[in-house]
């Protein structure tokens, strides 16, 4: 019989996914890739919420989940469209050409 | 493991004490319906159908102020919502912006290919975001209030399709934004596990009683630090500001002159309710933390205003400045956390935020009407000779840059002072100092300003074109504000003061 997972370490999981979110976002430069990484740290999140409402046994952190995930999904079709439209101009854009406006 | 609800019950709804929020619900989804179904509505309609929802959502916000004056402070919807002062103060402040900026925006879209309503449902969706932040008593609350403000601002910042420039501004206000929203969200996940709940009050309760025995302090200690980084992005504290003046100088001119006064207030409001009402507790770990971010928005976004040439640019920065001035206020607030008498840190915070909001849509609205003849062009040499050209609207960009400047008999003295004050108030005399030597030092960016304005020669061949209407009623009243309240700011005074009994 394989013992139950400790919550613990589904914590020390999402620590390790957000940070594999923020740091992709911080050296990936191609736009799709970033906002994945967006949705990685959301997701760890969102891991954090269910493993620490299992080890409170408390529901209010699973309902939580509920909104960001709602939350998230609002956020794709924001992205999307705001890179669909970058894309459409200049395609193969990244965050490097992006710099019209410096100073 | 988890506990079986056999019978739900739903809080109840007291829908008179929600109306702000409803209204502007419901203007921003009526307007998306019937502007989607008939065609093109005539000049000036839909910025006076926003500026009637935003006017409405003032007044029953001021309605709501007796009801709280007379009944004191208390929470709605099973505890999710605060009703407080506080709340009802940064509702008027949104709904102030709100109006101010609809008008500005009226000619801004005229002849272009965004006229329609989407921009206005939009800007009213972000206003909804706003006043949700500044009510709210839950972090899931306030976190989808955040969203609904960030998302429509990524929205109307990308919002200029033709302009390379605005979708720049919106990618990456979109890409950093959504970083500090999930850096905001883990860091709310953090402190439910160090307390066991997402409730502001529940959550006050909880460390109160655990304050003598063992509570995991790393988890809620880690969680604040995540919080404060996601704050400091959405106010444009440095070091977390280096989305804004990219942002500022890319997006439309309207969307910018919402985003430094709506955008800054939500954020600020949200920044009192996680830190000095929800957690105060932990006062003496986080106070440090803004007594650094303020510092380094003082004086980074003083002086590198000085160096830019253009004037979105040169706002931009002094935004974050004044994001520095506030958050001195937040720290006096900081020292009175969680304690009966509150001191006047809040207060000034609420009363900058007002004050800096008419001022800075004033500012931009200036610039707005500059870009009509210079092309979109707003660098200084756009604004060279404007006294000769323009006298009357030079002498009113005056008003806002000497307000903005800190100049007495005008609205931004009152702002400024206000910090200070509570800031020696609670002996924080360093911090108070420092804010004093920079707004001296951000004063050298305003009247650079000034002197293209007043001194400089007019380009050959620039031409004038008539202030549009609505523009210039929004400029008007920004002066009249910013003057009366220099004047006679002791109203004001008295109604932020009310802002420290707040929903606990």
């Amino acid at each position: 019989m394989i013992a139950a997972i400790e919550p613990t370490w589904y914590l020390v999981l999402a620590s390790v996914l957000f940070g594999i979110g923020a740091f992709g976002l911080l050296v990936r430069r191609n736009p799709l890739i970033m906002f994945m990484c967006i949705e990685l740290m959301l997701n760890a999140a969102n891991l954090t919420f269910v493993a620490l409402a299992v080890q409170l046994g408390d529901i209010n952190g699973q309902t939580a989940v509920f909104f960001v995930l709602v939350v998230a999904a609002a956020e794709v079709v924001v992205g999307l469209g705001i890179i669909v439209s970058i894309l459409r101009r200049t395609p193969g854009t990244t965050a490097d050409d992006l710099a019209e406006l410096k100073g | 493991m988890l506990a079986q609800v056999d019978t739900f019950v739903g809080p109840e709804i007291q829908w008179f004490a929600l109306s702000p929020m409803l209204t502007l619900l419901g203007g921003a989804l009526s307007l998306m319906i019937i502007g989607a179904l008939t065609p093109l509505w005539p000049k000036g309609w839909y910025a006076t159908f926003t500026a009637a929802i935003a006017i409405a959502t003032g007044v029953l916000a001021m309605f709501q102020w007796d009801d709280i004056s007379d009944g004191g402070p208390s929470t709605l919807v099973g505890g999710a919502v605060a009703f407080d002062t506080l709340a009802m103060f940064l509702t008027i402040t949104i709904s102030t912006a709100l109006v101010l900026v609809a008008l500005l925006t009226d000619d801004y879209l005229r002849g272009t290919p965004n006229d329609g309503p989407e921009i206005y449902a939009l800007y009213m969706v972000a206003a909804l975001g706003g006043v949700v932040m500044a009510s709210a008593n839950d972090f899931i609350v306030l976190f989808l209030g955040l969203e609904m403000l960030s998302l429509a601002l990524y929205v109307l910042a990308a919002s200029n399709r033709g302009s390379e420039q605005s979708s720049e501004a919106g990618i990456k206000y979109f890409v950093l934004g959504g970083f500090a929203s999930a850096f905001f969200l883990y860091g709310i996940a953090l402190v439910y596990g160090a307390t066991g709940t997402t409730n502001i009050s529940e959550m006050i309760a909880a460390l109160q009683s655990s304050v003598d025995v063992f509570h995991p302090d790393t988890l809620a200690l880690a969680g604040i630090g995540l919080l404060i980084v996601g704050l400091g992005f959405k106010v444009a504290a440095v070091p977390f500001h280096v989305w804004a003046p990219d942002v500022y100088q890319g997006a439309p001119t309207p969307v910018t002159a919402f985003m430094a006064s709506a955008g800054k207030a939500a954020a600020f409001a949200a920044m009192l309710r996680v830190l000095v009402i929800a957690l105060p507790f932990y006062r003496d770990d986080w106070r440090p933390i803004i007594w650094v971010l303020a510092l380094l928005s003082l004086l980074v976004g003083s002086t590198l205003a000085i160096v830019q040439n253009n004037v979105k640019r040169m706002l931009a920065y002094s935004s974050i400045s004044h994001a520095g001035f506030i958050l001195v206020g937040v720290e006096a607030a900081a020292h009175r956390a969680g304690e009966a008498d509150a001191g006047s840190g809040m207060p000034a915070v609420v009363m900058y935020l007002l004050l800096y909001s008419v001022l800075v849509i004033g500012s931009f609205a200036v610039v707005a009407v500059v870009q009509r003849e210079s092309g979109g062009d707003a660098s200084l040499d756009a604004f060279k000779g404007l006294a000769r050209r323009r006298p009357t609207l030079a002498l009113a960009m005056t008003v806002f840059l000497l307000a903005q400047a800190g100049v007495p008999f005008t609205s931004g003295f009152i702002a400024k002072f206000g910090v200070i004050q509570a800031a020696v108030d609670e002996r924080s005399y360093a911090i108070a100092i420092i804010a004093m030597v920079v707004a001296v030092i951000a004063a050298f960016v305003y009247l650079k300003i000034m002197v293209t304005m007043w001194l400089g020669d007019p380009a050959d061949g620039s031409q004038t074109v008539p202030v549009p209407f609505a523009a210039g009623l929004a400029i008007v009243v920004a002066v009249i504000f910013t003057l009366v309240v220099g004047i006679f700011p002791g109203w004001l005074i008295d109604a932020s003061n009310t802002v420290t009994a707040y929903a606990r």
